[in-house]
C-alpha cells in the first residue's frame, strides 16, 4: 500500500487574543502557537496503522511556507517515511490547493490518499473531495474506520446524529479522515530524533508547471470580527461575587 | 430568468431540516434577482417528499431512479451535473452537511465552478457573488467574493438561515427523466448503522453540565460529575472529549453526537462551533464559562463567566451545595 497523506500547519487559536492585520486581510500571527491540523493528526495515525498491517509507504504532503517543515517532522516522527512540501503561492484558496497537490500526486502511482475533514483555520472541508475529482478517483469523507479488503475500501462514514453508513469504494481512492477514528498514540523522543534522518523534500510551483500567480475561484476582501449582535450577559466582579450571581440565576432557572 | 437551484436533503424518508433553510435562503435571492427557486429532489419512489415540498416552493423538480435511494454522491453527481447543462441555472446552493461535504466539491470541480464552503451569508452584487464565512473556529469573519462564472455553488451553515415558511399556493412538480445508466461499482453504499441506544440519554436531562477541550484533561471531570450531581443533573460533553476517550459518545452534543433541550446548559471550556451549539438551541437557559472573551460560545450563551473554570467550578460547587441545604 502507497499512502499519501495531506497536511496543513494551523495556528491554534481558540485560546488566543487576536488581531487584524493592517491590510485587513487576514489575523496577526506572529504571537500564535502552531500545530498540525488536528484532523491531519488523526489520518497520519490512520495511514501508519494501515501500513503497518498491510507494509508499503506512507507519504505526507503539505503546501505551505517554510515553517511548515516542523509539521511534516511531526508527521516523520509520527511514522511517515518521507515528506514533501510545496512552496505556498502567495494567494490561495481551497480549489488551488487542491490543484497543486494534484498536479503533485497525478504522475505517481498510489492506492490510497488520506486528508482530513476540515481545517481549523480556514475549514473549508473542500480541499480532498476536490483533491479526488481532480484525480479521477472515488471518495469518501467524514470517515471514521477503514478496513481494506480486496482492492476495496470498506468505510464508515458519519451522517448526522449518530446515524453512519457502511461504503465500498474502490481503490486508488480518497478519504478524508473524521477525529476519533484512532486512539492518539505518544510519541517517542527516538521517533523525534529519528524524523531528523528521513527524507523531506521541498519543491517550487514552477517544477509542477505552475506560476505564484494561478487564478483564484474564491477571493478574499476582507477579514472582520464577528458584530457583537446579541451577546451573553458577562457576569461580572470577583470569582466570589460572579459565582454568587450565577448560583441565583441557576436557583431561579432550575424552578 | 435567473434561476436558483436547492438541492433537497432527505434521509431514510424524511425531509431533513437544513432543507428548509437552504429554500429560505433562495427564496431571498431569487427575489433579489428577480429570478425564481426550484428544489431539486432526487431518489426513488419520492412522491411524498414532492408533494411536501411543493407546499414550500413554487417549483419541485425530481429525478426518480433506484440508484438514488440511498445517497450516494457518484450518481447525484451524474444528475446534477446534467440538470445544470439543461438548465443553466445562476446558483444552485446545498447544506454544509454529510451531503454536501461529500458531493459539493467534487461537482464544482466536474462543472468547474466557483464553489464557497459552509457560508452563512450570501448576496449577489451585480453579478458577482459575495459570500461571508466564519474562519478561525468562528472567531473571525472572511468576506470572499467569487470569480465571475456562468453559474455557483454554494453550502450553508446549518442553523444559520431563516427556514421558509409554508407557501400559500401549491408548487408544480415537474418529473425530470434519470439520465442514470450503468451501475457503478466504484463507490457503494452498503448500509446504514444505527446509533446505539445505551446508557445515559443525555437528550432527555433537565440539567446539563458540558464540557469541552478547555478542562484540560480526564483529571479534572471530578469537579464535573460532583457539579452534576449536586445540581441534580448529568454530564455531557464536545466532541473532542469523546475522541480523546475521557467520555463515552453517548454524553456527545452536536451534529453528530446527540440534540439537547434542557432548562440549563452549563458549557464549560467549550468554544461554541456550530456542530456543538446547532443542537443546544432548544436549551432554555445557556452559561457558558470560557477564559477566551471572544469564545463564539458567548454569542449563543444567555449568561456568560469570563474565567479560569479552576477558579469558578469549585466556588460554585460549594455555593451550590450551600444553596441546596447541603446535599
Ligand atoms: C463533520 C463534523 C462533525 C462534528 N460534530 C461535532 C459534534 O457533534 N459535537 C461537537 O462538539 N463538535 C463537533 N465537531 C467538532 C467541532 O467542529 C469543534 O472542533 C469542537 O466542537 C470543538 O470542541 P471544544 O469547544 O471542546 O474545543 P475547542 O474549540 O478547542 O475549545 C476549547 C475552549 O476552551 C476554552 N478554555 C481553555 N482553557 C480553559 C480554562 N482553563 N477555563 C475555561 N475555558 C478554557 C478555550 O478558550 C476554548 O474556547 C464536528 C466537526 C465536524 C467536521
Ligand atoms: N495547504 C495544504 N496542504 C496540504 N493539505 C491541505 C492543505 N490545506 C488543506 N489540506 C488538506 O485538506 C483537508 C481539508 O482542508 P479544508 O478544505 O481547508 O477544510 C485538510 O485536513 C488537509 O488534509
Amino acid at each position: 500500500m502507497k499512502i499519501i497523506v495531506c497536511v496543513k500547519r494551523v495556528p491554534k487559536t481558540a485560546e488566543a487574543d487576536l488581531f487584524i492585520e493592517k491590510e485587513g486581510k487576514d489575523i496577526k500571527k506572529d504571537n500564535l502557537v502552531f500545530a498540525l491540523n488536528d484532523w491531519d493528526g488523526y489520518a497520519i495515525r490512520e495511514a501508519v496503522r494501515i501500513r503497518e498491517d498491510y507494509g508499503g509507504e506512507v507519504i505526507a504532503l503539505t503546501v505551505g511556507p517554510e515553517d511548515s517543515k516542523e509539521v511534516l517532522t511531526r508527521c516523520l516522527a509520527m511514522g511517515v517515511d518521507r515528506a514533501l512540501r510545496i512552496e505556498e503561492p502567495p494567494a490561495i484558496d481551497a480549489l488551488l490547493i487542491a490543484k497543486i497537490l494534484a498536479r503533485a500526486i497525478q504522475d505517481h502511482s498510489f492506492d490510497l490518499i488520506l486528508t482530513g475533514v476540515q481545517t481549523e483555520d480556514d475549514g473549508w472541508g473542500q480541499v480532498g473531495v476536490a483533491l479526488a475529482q481532480l484525480l479521477g478517483i472515488p471518495h469518501a469523507s467524514i470517515v471514521n474506520r477503514i478496513e481494506i479488503e480486496n482492492g476495496k475500501g470498506k468505510v464508515k462514514r458519519e451522517l448526522e446524529g449518530g446515524l453512519e453508513e457502511l461504503l465500498e469504494v474502490k481503490l486508488p481512492a480518497l478519504f478524508t479522515i473524521q477525529t476519533g477514528i484512532n486512539e492518539p498514540k505518544y510519541v517517542s523522543l527516538a521517533a523525534i530524533l529519528e524524523a531528523e534522518e528521513k527524507e523531506m523534500r521541498e519543491i517550487g510551483l514552477e517544477e509542477l508547471g505552475l506560476t505564484s500567480k494561478e487564478p483564484l475561484y474564491a477571493i478574499l476582501e476582507r477579514v472582520s470580527f464577528p458584530p457583537a449582535g446579541k451577546m451573553a450577559e458577562i457576569l461580572k466582579g470577583t470569582p466570589e461575587e460572579v459565582v454568587t450571581q450565577l448560583s441565583e440565576i441557576i436557583k431561579k432557572k432550575k424552578g | 430568468m435567473t434561476e436558483i437551484f436547492a438541492l433537497v436533503e432527505h434521509r431514510q424518508g424524511k425531509i431533513r431540516e437544513i432543507t428548509y433553510e437552504i429554500l429560505g435562503c433562495g427564496e431571498r435571492l431569487a427575489k433579489e434577482k428577480g429570478g425564481s427557486l426550484t428544489a431539486i429532489l432526487l431518489g426513488f419512489e419520492v412522491k411524498e417528499l414532492a408533494e411536501e415540498m411543493a407546499m414550500r416552493t413554487p417549483r419541485v423538480l425530481v429525478v426518480e431512479d433506484e440508484k438514488l435511494k440511498d445517497f450516494n454522491s457518484l450518481y447525484y453527481q451524474k444528475v446534477l451535473s446534467s440538470l445544470f447543462s439543461k438548465y443553466q441555472p445562476l446558483l444552485l446552493l446545498m447544506g454544509h452537511t454529510a451531503y454536501g461535504m461529500e458531493l459539493a466539491p467534487s461537482l464544482s470541480v466536474e462543472l468547474d465552478l466557483p464553489l464557497a464552503t459552509d457560508c452563512i451569508g450570501l448576496s449577489f452584487e451585480g453579478e458577482r457573488m459575495k459570500v461571508l464565512r466564519s474562519i478561525y473556529g468562528g472567531k473571525v469573519m472572511a468576506h470572499m467574493t467569487l470569480k465571475e462564472a456562468k453559474g455557483y455553488m454554494v453550502t450553508l451553515r446549518p442553523g444559520t438561515f431563516a427556514p421558509k415558511p409554508l407557501e400559500e399556493k401549491k408548487g408544480g412538480i415537474m418529473i425530470e427523466p434519470s439520465p442514470l445508466q450503468e451501475v457503478t461499482d466504484r463507490k457503494r453504499f452498503l448500509q446504514y448503522i444505527e446509533a446505539p441506544v445505551s446508557g445515559e440519554d443525555i437528550s432527555q436531562a433537565e440539567i446539563l453540565v458540558s464540557v469541552g477541550q478547555g478542562i484540560g484533561g480526564p483529571e479534572h471531570l471530578p469537579m464535573f460529575e460532583e457539579l452534576a450531581k449536586i445540581l441534580g443533573g448529568t454530564i455531557s460533553c464536545s466532541r473532542p472529549v469523546v475522541d480523546r476517550n475521557w467520555l463515552p459518545k453517548e454524553r456527545q452534543v452536536g451534529i453528530s453526537g446527540k440534540t439537547v433541550k434542557p432548562k440549563i446548559y452549563i458549557a464549560v471550556g467549550i468554544s461554541g462551533a456550530f456542530q456543538h451549539v446547532t443542537a443546544i438551541k432548544g436549551a432554555e437557559t445557556i452559561i457558558a464559562i470560557n477564559k477566551d472573551p471572544r469564545a463564539p460560545i458567548f454569542s449563543v450563551a444567555d449568561y456568560g463567566i469570563v474565567d479560569d473554570f479552576q477558579k469558578v467550578i469549585p466556588l460554585l460547587k460549594e455555593k451550590i451545595k450551600g444553596m441546596m441545604g447541603g446535599v
